[in-house]
């Protein structure tokens, strides 16, 4: 296992630039997940971390030594790809010895190596079949598996549950979750899921246009985000945000207004801005509730959508547009009725004309429901 | 009215006209190809004058003979001939898709200077004859001293059957994913073992599809045989049969005797690769 780490990593292919500069430190045994909307690059820093493309400029360091320019088999890293790129021709044991065996390894060590795996992910069961005679769950663990008979330093994951049906996902995601621990292994996980991010990573890569948007751990990231992009995109249902004018800046209680005119309290630090300039005020969808008393807003269900356990409500609220509330399940709200609900002023986000997070003072950072 | 709705699945009733249209069609080129072929055959197990009395009928008790096959096992050198084209089309075939998947493979997985150019000649390849250049082919065989050999016209089949191969092979090579070449190198496995053991397998049904189109012009051929190799040594079954054609008399019995004969060797090759070649002209079709 190994530490990798980057260095102001450019890539361009041709005249495009992909990758502006990326730098991150990767620690020993973490699992890192590469996130952000599709087309920002996280695939090709994925890539270039593997070596099967070029990197246009920046160093890469793995294991502290410096691996630009080297193939992906002198870097010690396995991959394990989106469409499992299992060898058609193979049956499952040759593919995952296949590797081993071209090196040069000794046959008593390869099926050793191979069995310890199969074990491991529960595909001894299926050595003898070829990879069309496997269900999509059971090719993914023979990727895996094919991984980790080569004991690599970093393990690289390109979007490995994107092809899995829903509950083979969750199951295939908690099985990765387990696994990492048994193998302490660093890995490096791409996804566009942010599920899958929360709840996999030690640390998040939020990725936006070539650049790395923030870093920080699952929490960290929700609660403390320091950009609209981020904060719009870890959590589900998104961030709400709505437009506000500052009508009176301080640094602990901040008073904005909206559009419609309404007259919001925050707790957030405005001393850097004056009164008049124009901010994203963000709401989270759980942090809203129809028991608050205070910001509150009115406005009528258009839409209500029933998880079980909780219902998303989608508010019309007038000028602003359309909010959406994450409220109990047991809720018994219609389609058309009008209903008010608020948000603590500490719940609150704010984001200036840079889209960069305002600070938050006294910031509550429990995500349950203040009922 | 239970066999007439068999013969209409579910799918209607314009599904019947459609598919006798298509059978008819197919089984009146089936009858055209295969009538020639017919017609040599049982011709050649019969006698001279029932020959041309009647070409079309079949052999009975008074005109059946076997005259043909015993001048031609017994006062030719028919098995010569025979083992000089086996030699010539599998080493010739087997060259052609061998260096055709290389050159196919790395002419779509490689981005090098001059493969624009290598491609273009390629296609050059398909569209000029090779027959143009007999000449020239001719006095470069002579002055390598390889005139009169075997070696030869493998040579030259190579270079005629390469050009198709290549532009074959290299649309399947497209359809392969590239994840695969990119798990293998990930794998650390060299690009040598990549295209042997991971490339040339998954392209088993193309390249039956190419020994086909390859091994049937090179079994007829007549024209190189003739100009590079027609001595007695070197004869290819074509040239042998050439023998009993006189410039006053024909020995038919012969003649059709020796071309049933040769159909043998080429029917085996294409059952072996036929099951194959069906599912590669499918799958081409289909991707």
């Amino acid at each position: 296992m190994a530490s990798v780490k980057l260095n102001n990593i450019k890539k361009r292919f041709g005249d495009v630039d992909v990758l502006h500069g990326i730098d991150l430190d990767i620690k020993d045994g973490e699992f890192v997940v590469l996130i952000g909307e599709s087309g920002c690059g996280k695939s090709t820093l994925l890539r270039l971390l593997s070596g099967l493309e070029d990197i246009t400029e920046g160093d890469l360091y793995i294991d502290e030594e410096r691996v630009n320019g080297r193939s992906p088999a002198k870097r010690g890293i396995a991959m394990v790809f989106q469409s499992y790129a299992l060898y058609p021709h193979m049956n499952v044991f040759k593919n995952m010895a296949f590797g081993l065996k071209i090196s040069g390894k000794d046959k008593h060590f390869v099926n050793n190596k191979v069995m310890e795996a199969a074990k491991k992910l529960k595909i001894d069961q299926l050595l003898e079949r070829l990879p069309r005679e496997l269900s999509g769950g059971q090719r993914q663990r023979v990727a895996i598996g094919r991984a980790i008979v080569r004991d690599p330093k970093v393990f690289l994951f390109d979007e490995p549950l994107s092809n899995l049906d829903a509950s083979l996902r969750v199951q295939t995601r908690v099985e990765l979750g387990k696994l990492h621990q048994e193998l302490k292994a660093t890995v490096v996980y791409v996804t566009h899921d942010q599920v899958e991010a929360m709840t996999l990573g030690d640390k998040i890569v939020v990725m936006n246009k070539g650049r790395v948007e923030q870093v920080g751990a699952p929490l960290d990231l929700y609660h403390h985000p320091k950009t609209q992009f981020v904060a719009g995109f870890i959590g589900s249902p998104k961030m709400n945000f709505l437009k506000a004018k500052i009508s009176q800046s301080d640094p602990e209680n901040t008073q904005l207004v909206l559009e419609s005119g309404r007259v919001i309290q925050a707790s957030i630090d405005s001393s850097s801005l004056k009164q008049g300039d124009i901010v994203q005020l963000g709401m989270r969808p759980e942090h809203m509730t129809l028991e608050c008393e205070h910001n509150t807003v009115e406005g009528r269900v258009t839409l209500i959508e029933h998880l079980g356990e909780l219902s998303y409500l989608y508010v019309d609220i007038g000028q602003e547009g359309e909010m959406v509330l994450k409220v109990d399940g047991d809720n018994q709200h219609q389609t058309g009725d009008q209903i008010t609900f608020g948000i603590q002023p500490n719940r609150l986000y704010a984001f200036d004309h840079q889209s960069n997070a305002l600070t938050r003072v006294n910031a509550h950072t429990s995500a349950a429901i203040p009922l | 009215m239970k066999l007439f709705s068999r013969l209409m699945p579910s799918s209607g009733m314009r599904q019947v006209p459609k598919s006798v249209t298509v059978h008819a069609v197919l089984l009146a080129y089936t009858v055209i190809a295969l009538f020639p072929i017919i017609v040599v055959v049982i011709n050649a197990f019969k006698e001279r004058r029932a020959i041309f009395r009647d070409p079309l009928g079949l052999p009975d008790s008074d005109s059946f003979t076997l005259v043909g096959f015993q001048q031609v096992l017994l006062r030719s050198d028919f098995g010569l001939y025979s083992w000089n084209s086996l030699v010539v089309t599998i080493l010739a075939v087997g060259l052609v898709l061998l260096l055709g998947a290389m050159a196919a493979w790395a002419l779509t997985e490689y981005k090098f200077k001059g493969n624009l150019l290598i491609t273009f000649l390629f296609a050059m390849g398909i569209m000029i004859p090779i027959r143009l250049g007999t000449v020239s082919i001719l006095s470069l065989m002579v002055s390598l001293d390889l005139v009169n050999t075997l070696t030869a016209l493998v040579l030259v089949y190579i270079a005629q059957g390469l050009p198709l191969a290549v532009y074959i092979l290299s649309e399947f090579v497209r359809t392969i994913p590239k994840e695969l070449t990119e798990a293998a190198r990930c794998d650390s496995v060299s690009e040598y073992k990549i295209f042997f053991c991971v490339i040339l397998p998954l392209l088993k049904p193309a390249m039956a599809t190419v020994a086909v189109f390859t091994m049937i012009p090179i079994w007829n051929d007549l024209w190189f045989p003739l100009i590079l190799a027609p001595g007695e040594e070197t004869r290819t079954i074509t040239l042998g049969v050439q023998q009993f054609v006189g410039q006053y008399v024909t020995d038919w019995n012969s003649v059709l005797s020796a071309l049933t004969l040769a159909i043998v060797p080429v029917l085996i090759l294409y059952t072996i690769f036929s099951r194959q070649l069906i599912r590669g002209l499918t799958s081409g079709a289909v991707k």
